[in-house]
């Protein structure tokens, strides 16, 4: 279970609600994360290789090593829950259900994509499914996170936002403001740090002197908690309480949740800035491994199944990448459309 | 008709819309319980309540963004900036979320927004409580911006602008929320994007909007005198600007002055003259000229504040220079 961050002393390993035998969560869940997990992991492997290979442009951000917090997150959250998070924005979608064909068209930059090829890697939207976005402005999606989770209030449903957010934007001045106003209003929103240590190359460390990141809310007395980031479980956990805790309207969580990108900040990144043990030591946790080991333990599937699963997840990957290449661009006269909800320009023969 | 203050007029514009849309909320600082800095919301928390007027804390980033994500989540916010000026700490989310968030997630997700409070110059404020933002956002695709002159324009735009589905920039200004005019009884829009002919005239077109058109006025009163007839135009809508208005004025009259209470750089009056050269240019009998504020941050003192700003002597000197008097 998730520590309370004034329980004791900021723990720098995070503690773990790992079982691998006898877990409240069934079969059916567990399958469900291996499945998503591998199927972000496989997807993101993939379009590294393809963008090594220069088949797309942009700025490509990979949630390697990260995927729990998504999966368990999504499994966590019910219909109706909104999600926002930053520009590293591969895993949400795709734990959510959308299709990773559209996906990799918006990469390519197709207009097959989920965003019609006008946001790229770093702007995924899929509103039926309540993602609100990949936000590329560090920091930008915690109050429009928040001012989601007003309008739920304010419409008087039971929905919740989760707002996800890297420890890098947290020190964002917009952090403060809006806390200070989910508290002061009630919110129903879920503030999910994904903290991996590095904003960007620089750590946690180096840009505070205040390295455990749950005590941020503790300024404003939001619930705040440490959660395992490399275990859906406690991710899953933590986010239903904290999802109860604001369905019930007792405002707004801070999770501050301990995770690992085992790839570096973007594409070009050299990482100087950590040794290969520290990479190794966090990919010894890795929860699509333990999610498959849950299964073989409890013999919920045979080698054959899990050879299935495998087969299959590599098969959307191909389709997604073969659908992404063969989907057309964006016709010339998308340029000036989706810029306002009328029809743009507005003066047609004054155009400069 | 009725005659009401320009403070007035948007209140009531915002208070008819709230009536008519349960979506729509005002929030800003001293908005509700103080009844507004300048008073332009005074009431209407009694009328609507704390959950439709809201008092925000110090923090124009943090509450335009929660406004910025209600509007994609549904709602229809209203935001008002004590001024301008202040906005500056929440232009992240004016232009960096609310102007794009519709083209980059291709459509889903629109920002139906109001943003909107004192603009430009208000006295001795000094240099950082002086500045005109038409410029600025106008040069943002994705957003619309306004700046009407009298509480006729101001009620009708600011309707037409709460019932828009993109964000608009909605600029006042402290120096005109006193200001009286008529209005109708009824209810009545004014459509964004058309400009207005304050005053007609056969030998110069005046182009101008906001406050600094009264200097405009006063001016062609002056000229009037000596025979010379000026038509003032009124843009009302900074983005999108009403470019026909302006060419077929210039068409008639030939000669153009721009007056604009802003600095002369990259400003509106730069943009009338390049549409001008370009789509009216063998119509013109000398070159644009243009009426600005000086070229510094706004100063504080009351002879260098007189120094600053357009007025009615250097608008005409300026009408006389394209007149070749």
């Amino acid at each position: 279970m998730a520590t309370k961050t004034a329980a004791k002393k900021p723990s720098k390993a995070a503690k773990t609600t790992r079982k691998s035998k006898a877990s409240k969560f069934s079969k059916a869940t567990y399958i469900k994360w291996y499945t998503d997990m591998l199927l972000i992991r496989k997807f993101e492997e993939k379009i590294s290789q393809l963008y090594i290979q220069q088949k797309f442009g942009g700025f490509l951000h990979v949630y390697i090593g990260q995927e729990a917090i998504a999966v368990g997150t999504v499994s966590g959250s019910q219909k109706g829950d909104k999600h926002i998070t930053a520009y590293r924005d591969h895993g949400h979608p795709i734990a959510l259900g959308s299709d990773p064909r559209v996906l990799a068209a918006e990469l390519y930059g197709k207009s097959t994509g989920c965003s019609k090829g006008k946001g790229g890697s770093m702007h995924f939207f899929d509103v039926e499914r309540g993602f609100m976005g990949g936000h590329g402005i560090v920091g930008a999606q915690i109050p429009m996170g928040a001012g989601i989770a007003f309008a739920e209030q304010y419409k008087g449903t039971k929905n919740v936002c989760f707002c996800s957010f890297g420890d890098g934007a947290a020190r964002q001045g917009a952090l403060h403001e809006t806390f200070n106003m989910a508290m002061n209003w009630n919110l129903p929103c879920v503030f999910i740090i994904e903290n991996n240590n590095y904003a960007m190359g620089t750590s946690v460390e180096r840009t505070t002197n205040v390295t455990d990141m749950s005590q941020i809310g503790a300024s404003y007395d939001m619930p705040s908690f440490i959660v395992d980031g490399m275990s859906p479980e406690a991710v899953h956990e933590a986010i239903e309480e904290a999802a109860d805790r604001a369905r019930k309207g007792n405002g707004p969580t801070l999770l501050d949740i301990r995770t690992y990108r085992y790839k570096g900040h973007s594409m070009s990144d050299p990482q100087k800035y950590r040794t290969k043990e520290e990479v190794a030591d966090w990919q010894a946790k890795d929860p699509i491994d333990h999610c498959l080991k849950v299964i073989k333990d409890n013999k919920w599937l045979t080698e054959k199944k899990i050879t299935e699963i495998q087969d299959w997840v590599k098969k959307e990957v191909a389709e997604s990448i073969k659908f992404a290449e063969d989907s057309p661009l964006p016709t010339p006269d998308e340029l000036y459309k989706d810029v306002y909800k009328e029809e743009y320009p507005f003066i047609k023969e004054y155009l400069a | 008709m009725k005659t009401v203050q320009f403070r007035e007029a948007l209140r009531e514009a915002m208070s008819e819309e709230m009536r008519a849309d349960e979506n729509i909320f005002l929030l800003g600082e001293e908005v509700a319980e103080y009844n507004g800095a300048y008073k332009v919301s005074q009431g209407m928390l009694d009328e609507f309540g704390e959950k439709r007027v809201i008092d925000t804390p110090i923090a124009e980033l943090g509450f335009t963004g929660i406004a910025v994500g209600a509007a994609m989540n549904g709602l229809r916010p209203i935001v008002e900036f004590m001024t301008w000026n202040f906005a500056i700490l929440a232009a992240d989310q004016i232009i960096n979320e609310a102007a794009k968030i519709l083209q980059m997630s291709g459509g889903q997700i629109g920002c139906p927004i109001v943003f909107r409070g004192g603009n430009g110059t208000a006295g001795q404020l000094g240099a950082t409580h002086s500045q005109s933002f038409e410029a600025f956002y106008a040069h943002v695709p994705g957003l619309k911006v306004i700046t009407p002159s009298n509480p006729y324009d101001a009620k009708g735009l600011l309707k037409a602008a709460i019932r828009d589905n993109d964000p608009v920039v909605f600029l006042e200004s402290e120096k005109m929320y006193g200001d009286k005019g008529e209005i109708p009884e009824g209810e009545y829009i004014i459509p964004i994007g058309v400009a207005d002919v304050k005053r007609a005239g056969t030998d110069v077109t005046l182009v101008s909007f906001g406050k600094i058109i009264k200097e405009c006025h006063a001016a062609a009163d002056e000229l009037a005198k000596e025979g010379i007839s000026a038509e003032i135009i009124d843009l009302r809508t900074i983005r999108p600007i009403d470019y026909p208005a302006v060419v077929e004025s210039v068409k008639k009259t030939n000669r153009c002055v721009v007056v604009e209470e802003s600095w002369p750089l990259a400003s509106i009056a730069s943009e009338i003259a390049y549409h001008l050269q370009n789509y009216a240019f063998d119509h013109l009998d000398a070159p644009v000229k243009r009426v600005m504020q000086s070229d510094t941050p706004f100063p504080f003192s009351p002879s260098l504040m007189a120094e600053a700003l357009p007025n009615p002597a250097r608008i005409i000197a300026a009408v006389k220079s394209v007149m070749y008097k």
